[in-house]
């Protein structure tokens, strides 16, 4: 559905991705986690066409995304990180407008417009001008627009950066139900939970290259099962262990503060680069 | 052509949600050079056989169609470095073409709308001209050129701050010496040599001669619709070019 191929971008002499390769499978939902700065970003606007790869390739459900840029981008639907939608228009034209633009005829922008906005619970809110809305209707609203011409491939670009808790997870809980109905969607993130929560399979990127990807579970799997949190001569070091017995035994043979918890994502990333996510 | 009608679709719906604001900002500088110009100066002062107000309007009517149809480009910085609207219209299958001919038409349409107002305000001042059929074309094609160039500009800029640059350099100096407020040819040999280059010195030419209802400047006319048409390409060239 989404291939990679030693994909990579520069911005003057700075190499913001180098050489990424990953192949995403119809229906996954496939998550890429990385610090700011890490070309999560980059990727998503080389794929979807608003960024030029500087080498490489990439095909988007079979069509090249350089030479067959116009039938790839009819394939996917794009939520920015930055909230791109016409303030001064109401969430319907908005919609409608998305709806022209990929060639859609009226009766059918009305019918999916009356689907999207049940979808995201905003019926009500069909003639209300954008700027009235909060910051997670905005979300929704970008979320309805973007599968508005019913694509196959969902990009969703840190759709809950900025978002508080509830909210998160109710934008959460939409991303899973636009899984289901079988879109493939590809997710960058910086919040751990969110890739733990969602993704079918994560990839780690650091500066630019891939250094991990696989299931969460085996990601956590690999480097065990329990973290403990050290604490000791101010600083905080953390040791992993395949069972809660060897960590208890840690403890009792060791000095020191302890906290003991479940392995995450976090701790994958850790330890792949001595970096936290963040 | 449905992406075309999309963009110009996008932006006559803004045009429509600030109507009236929009209306009150495109009259109130022809409506001030009409008081300053050409009410104080233009009862006794005589340009080739017309009054000064005569003699300004058609002059007004190029520059606020210049002006209009420029302001595109600060329509468009504003989507793409404010609004981040741009990247909706990169993310869209359609062609750049498709794109740039629906900003360029909305800008011809905004021209065509000042121009009217003016009309209406010089009808009230007293002042009815030959809005004939070259007047129209006349219009259009100043505002085709100003449109391009606005869409080309627009899409070469790094950031928003650019576009003050862009009014400084391109359109203040035409609008003050292209032939708006006094005729060219009493300009010294040199200087008339080097307005000869402004396409506003060439709509302004052309749109005073239709509503004086003299012949047609035909090398007016085809100059800037050449000129429309170069900068029309460059404009659809320069679309890559705001991609990252």
């Amino acid at each position: 559905m989404i291939r990679l191929e030693n994909l990579r971008k520069r911005y003057g002499k700075v190499e913001a991705l180098r050489g990424v390769s990953l192949h995403v499978g119809e229906g996954e939902l496939f998550s890429y986690l990385g610090p700011n700065g890490s070309g999560k970003t980059t990727t998503i606007k080389i794929l979807t066409g608003l960024a030029v790869a500087s080498s490489g390739d990439a095909w988007l459900h079979g069509f090249h995304i350089g030479k067959e840029g116009v039938q790839a981008k009819r394939q996917c639907g794009l939520v920015t990180q930055n909230i791109n939608l016409d303030n001064e228009l109401s969430v319907g034209e908005n919609l409608h407008l998305h709806g022209k633009l990929f060639q859609m005829a009226r009766k059918d922008r009305v019918r999916r417009i009356d689907e999207l906005l049940e979808y995201i619970e905003m019926t009500d809110r069909v003639g209300s001008p954008v700027k009235s809305l909060s910051g997670g209707m905005k979300r929704r609203v970008m979320i309805a627009r973007a599968l508005m011409h019913s694509p196959r491939i969902l990009f969703l670009d840190e759709p809950t950066a900025g978002l508080d808790p509830a909210i998160r997870r109710r934008i959460w809980s939409l991303v899973k139900s636009i899984q289901k109905s079988g879109t493939t969607i590809f997710l960058t993130t910086h919040y751990i939970e969110e890739a733990e929560f969602l993704a079918d399979r994560v990839a780690f990127l650091e500066k630019g290259e891939i250094v991990a990807l696989d299931t969460p579970q085996n990601l956590m799997e690999a480097i065990g099962a329990w973290a403990l949190d050290e604490v000791a001569d101010g600083g905080m070091q953390t040791f992993y262990f395949r069972d809660r017995e060897e960590a208890n035994k840690h403890i009792t043979t060791h000095a020191g503060g302890f906290s003991l918890r479940r392995v995450n994502l976090e701790d994958v990333f850790i330890s792949l680069t001595g970096k936290k996510v963040i | 052509m449905s992406g075309m009608l999309a963009i110009y679709q996008r932006e006559m719906l803004i045009l429509r949600k600030r109507f009236f604001r929009q209306l009150a900002a495109i009259a109130v500088s022809p409506l001030l050079y009409l008081i300053a110009f050409g009410l104080g100066m233009g009862k006794n002062l005589k340009v080739g056989g017309h009054s000064y107000l005569e003699f300004l309007i058609p002059g007004l009517v190029a520059m606020n169609s210049m002006t209009q149809a420029f302001a595109m480009s600060s329509e468009i910085n504003i989507a793409r470095f404010y609004w981040h609207i741009f990247e909706e219209f990169q993310a869209a299958p359609i062609r750049n073409l498709s794109y740039v001919s629906g900003e360029v038409l909305a800008g011809i349409t905004r021209a065509l709308i000042s121009v009217v107002v003016i009309l209406v305000i010089a009808a009230l001042s007293g002042v009815v001209l030959s809005y004939n059929i070259y007047f129209w074309l006349a219009v259009t094609l100043n505002a085709f050129v100003f449109s391009s160039l606005a869409v080309a500009l627009a899409m070469l800029v790094k950031s928003h701050s650019d576009q003050a640059l862009l009014s400084n350099f391109f359109i203040t100096p035409m609008a003050f010496l292209g032939g708006t407020f006094f005729p060219v040819d009493s300009m010294p040999e040199w200087a008339r040599y080097i307005l000869h280059f402004l396409p506003l010195t060439h709509a302004c030419k052309a749109i005073r001669a239709a509503a004086f209802g003299q012949r047609p400047v035909y090398s007016s006319f085809i100059l800037l619709a050449v000129l429309g048409a170069v900068l029309f390409v460059l404009a659809f060239k320069c679309v890559n070019r705001a991609r990252e």
